[in-house]
């Protein structure tokens, strides 16, 4: 047992780092730190500049674009992105389209889509939860009639994140009602400048725009973008699923976020004294960099087990459940260190370009919006019920 | 990073546990702990035998100049097993002490005999004032005769009426919080002015509360340098903590692994009551606890010896905090998973709640290390 990482693998991670200090444009990082929203050229720049490197899509075969790196360096290079404050990739085109692609697509989607996705040249948003399937997500209803050669695509999909910057989605359509349900649902590549499909904002209860609705009204799709094979879309969606485990806990970021606060604990006071030497605050704050500390291990030796070759497992489960917690946790500790300037509500001094006088300490202002935003955590991807209906099932065998 | 056993550690592990599954059954360990033994010296000389008793010792006294993971190992399969006898007392702590701090020949006459099986040692330290602050020492050492003279009381002693020796904490200046003037001494259990109260403990072991009038000791008693031993008692104490969180682990895993199967077999309402939701979520949480819990076990067993004392300090009291919360979380869960069953005397899981439960309550509960962690961080 050693807790230290190997010399290699420390030279690796002082390169990575040394490549974001050189690259990472600032403007971008201050976002970031700072907790301002994020423009799609924020994102696109960023993975322009990871690109020119051929660091987009370090998970992805050698001869497709990817870096060949051992799970232990890709768990280094996010690491170092996240700590300089790196927006994240963006994950719907890397990390979900594309190892679907790769494992199933057509030579002719290969060769089209996976330079396209390295360059940030398609931005592809998620086509899988409706109004009526959530946690259920079998149940889905929009369908795709085959119509010479095209399917012809009608119903909506919901919670559909930054739809607003994406010209293409990856949908699960229903293209059978015969059978068991799984087994009538496909994989679908939706080009979003079809006529028929429209994008609506949903705004969220900390009032950001985020999610959408995406409604496809007689969207005619050309049946080239099948994914497989007509009715596998399930078991595309579940490898999709299992594909990608490296990043879930987001410990670095976290860790950066958790300085912030004790910066925030350092400078705020209470009755007159810095908030740090409040016994009752250190105390949270202590119990979560604890919990924050046991994450980071548990989620490096589920990343061993990945390097002895076991397949990425239901043990990611867990990395959802306490990543997400943790990261509520942790957005409520920083509303909580503000106090009474958690209540003023500024959007506009949410945005960078944003040049006016601040309510109360300047970094204030996201905070509870921040907040009220991270309650998504433990419903998305999966919510942390089914997950532990996952753990259930594989782990303990109940 | 590797979080991988060595081929030896796995060795050990796997004897261990198999030893002990044989000879230190649930039935007999129940015994023992009734009677005014406390531990068995058969077990005890089994253990010496096995090299356990010196797995930690320097190799140049009969020692195998073991880290802090072997020990993790060995105190996992204690906590499996509900181990009674005098590990922590006599080899972590004591043996722990005189191996870092002792005179040679102090090491030379008392580490073999403790790899041996031959010396059982507690080491009185707790105060009732203290309560869970290590730090505080009111008993007093005077410079007297030939030696020192040592007045004071202490506090829940483990296995202190057992030993034949005691490392007694005593201070030659300073007031009771102060570091400075903090020394430790050695002294014969039977010497004039030692008196013990001998008391089974709630969790099946031995402690005792020890008076200490006016008792004379020689200069050669003395272990370390006079009036420096603050941070020497606060490593031992860190490397009896992480050895008591691999304990505690190993009392977790006993019964994440009964209720488990109980949920499987237990049926009501004609079906396994692990088929309710309810439940199943509950037991995920067990899970999750547990995981989460050997994650920093590990990383404290690891960091157990580490030169820095921030970083000692900085890992075991994270693992204490956590370990306790899951701990605290796992053995109420269990016996309410289990039902009225699991509130039976008869049945191991009070046991292994118990135990865990007084691991809690030993050498820092979780506020203790809260605060000793945020002090740091």
């Amino acid at each position: 047992m050693d807790f230290a990482f190997t010399h290699e693998e420390a030279a690796f991670r002082e390169a990575v780092r040394a490549f974001v200090r050189a690259s990472l444009p600032a403007d971008i990082s201050r976002k970031i730190t700072e907790h301002k929203h994020l423009g799609k050229d924020d994102f696109v720049r960023w993975q322009k500049i990871l690109h020119g490197k051929g660091w987009m899509a370090p998970g992805w075969p050698v001869e497709l674009g990817g870096t060949g790196w051992t799970p232990v360096q890709r768990y280094l290079f996010e690491e170092e992105c996240a700590a300089a404050g790196a927006p994240s990739v963006i994950s719907f085109g890397v990390n979900m389209v594309g190892p679907v692609i790769i494992a199933f697509g057509s030579p002719a989607q290969k060769s089209y889509y996976l330079p396209r996705i390295l360059a940030s040249e398609d931005w592809w948003c998620q086509g899988y939860s409706e109004p009526g399937s959530g946690s259920d997500l079998a149940s889905l209803r929009t369908r795709a009639v085959r119509d010479g050669d095209h399917y012809i695509v009608n119903g909506q999909k919901t919670w559909t994140t930054l739809a607003q910057f994406a010209n293409m989605i990856f949908c699960l359509v229903r293209t059978s009602s015969e059978g068991k349900r799984q087994q009538g649902i496909s994989f679908l590549l939706i080009d979003m400048t079809t006529p028929g499909v429209s994008v609506r904002p949903i705004i969220t209860l900390d009032g950001a725009h985020e999610v959408n609705e995406v409604w496809f009204d007689n969207v005619r799709v050309p049946v080239t973008n099948l994914v497989g094979e007509e009715g596998k879309g399930w078991t595309y969606a579940k490898f999709l699923l299992s594909h990608e485990r490296s990043g879930i806990a987001q410990v670095a970021r976290w860790k950066r976020e958790l300085a912030f606060l004790k910066r925030m604990a350092g400078e705020l006071q209470s009755s007159g004294k810095p908030l740090i030497e409040d016994a009752l605050f250190r105390a949270k704050l202590a119990r979560a960099e604890i919990e924050l500390l046991a994450l980071e291990i548990t989620d490096l030796r589920v990343l061993a087990g990945d390097r002895e070759g076991r397949a990425p497992g239901p043990e990611a489960s867990i990395l959802k459940i306490k990543g997400t917690e943790l990261q509520q946790s942790i957005t409520e500790l920083m509303m909580e260190a503000v106090g009474p300037y958690a209540l003023p509500f500024a959007p506009e001094a949410m945005d960078a370009q944003w040049r006016g006088e601040a309510i109360g300490p300047a970094f204030a202002a996201p905070l509870a919006a921040r907040y009220f935003n991270y309650r998504k955590t433990s419903i998305y991807g999966g919510s942390n019920e089914i997950q532990r209906n996952i753990i259930a099932q594989r782990i303990l065998g109940l | 990073m590797d979080f991988s056993f060595s081929e030896e550690q796995q060795l050990l592990r796997d004897s261990l546990q198999k030893f002990l599954e044989r000879e230190h059954g649930f039935a007999a360990r129940r015994t023992r702990g009734q009677s005014g033994e406390g531990c068995s010296a058969q077990i005890w000389r089994a253990f010496a035998e096995m090299g356990l008793l010196a797995l930690p010792l320097a190799a140049e006294h009969g020692g195998f100049a073991g880290n802090g993971v072997d020990t993790m190992v060995v105190m996992e399969a204690f906590g499996r097993s509900l181990v009674v006898e005098p590990y922590v007392a006599t080899v972590v702590l004591c043996g722990g002490l005189l191996d870092k701090a002792g005179s040679a020949a102090q090491k030379a006459h008392w580490l073999p005999r403790i790899a041996e099986g031959k010396a059982l040692f507690a080491f009185a330290h707790g105060e009732a004032a203290a309560r869970h602050d290590w730090r505080y020492v009111g008993m007093k050492a005077e410079r007297g005769g030939a030696g020192y003279v040592l007045s004071g009381s202490k506090a829940v002693v483990l296995h202190g009426a057992q030993a034949q020796q005691l490392i007694v904490s005593a201070r030659i200046d300073g007031d009771a919080s102060s570091e400075r003037g903090l020394s430790l001494f050695l002294v014969d259990a039977e010497r004039t002015g030692v008196k013990r109260r001998d008391y089974a403990t709630i969790d099946g072991m031995r402690a005792a509360e020890i008076s200490f009038d006016q008792v004379l000791v020689d200069a050669n008693a003395l272990i370390g340098a006079e009036g420096n031993a603050a941070e020497l008692i606060d490593g031992t104490i860190d490397r009896a903590n992480a050895a008591l969180c691999a304990e505690a682990l190993g009392a977790m895993t006993a019964l994440y692994e009964a209720t488990l199967a109980y949920l499987k077999t237990r049926q009501q309402f004609g079906v396994p009551i692990g088929s309710f939701q309810a439940l199943q979520h509950r037991m995920v949480d067990v899970f999750i606890h547990l995981e989460q819990a050997r994650s920093l076990t590990y990383h404290a067993a690891f960091y157990a010896h580490a030169p820095d004392a921030t970083q000692r300090r900085h890992a075991v009291s994270a693992a204490k905090v956590l370990v306790g919360e899951a701990a605290r979380f796992i053995s109420q869960q269990a016996i309410q998973l289990h039902g009225g069953i699991g509130m039976t005397d008869e049945l191991s899981v009070g046991h292994y709640v118990k135990r865990l439960t007084m691991i809690n309550a030993t050498f820092g509960n979780i506020d203790t290390h809260l605060e000793r962690f945020a002090a740091l961080a």
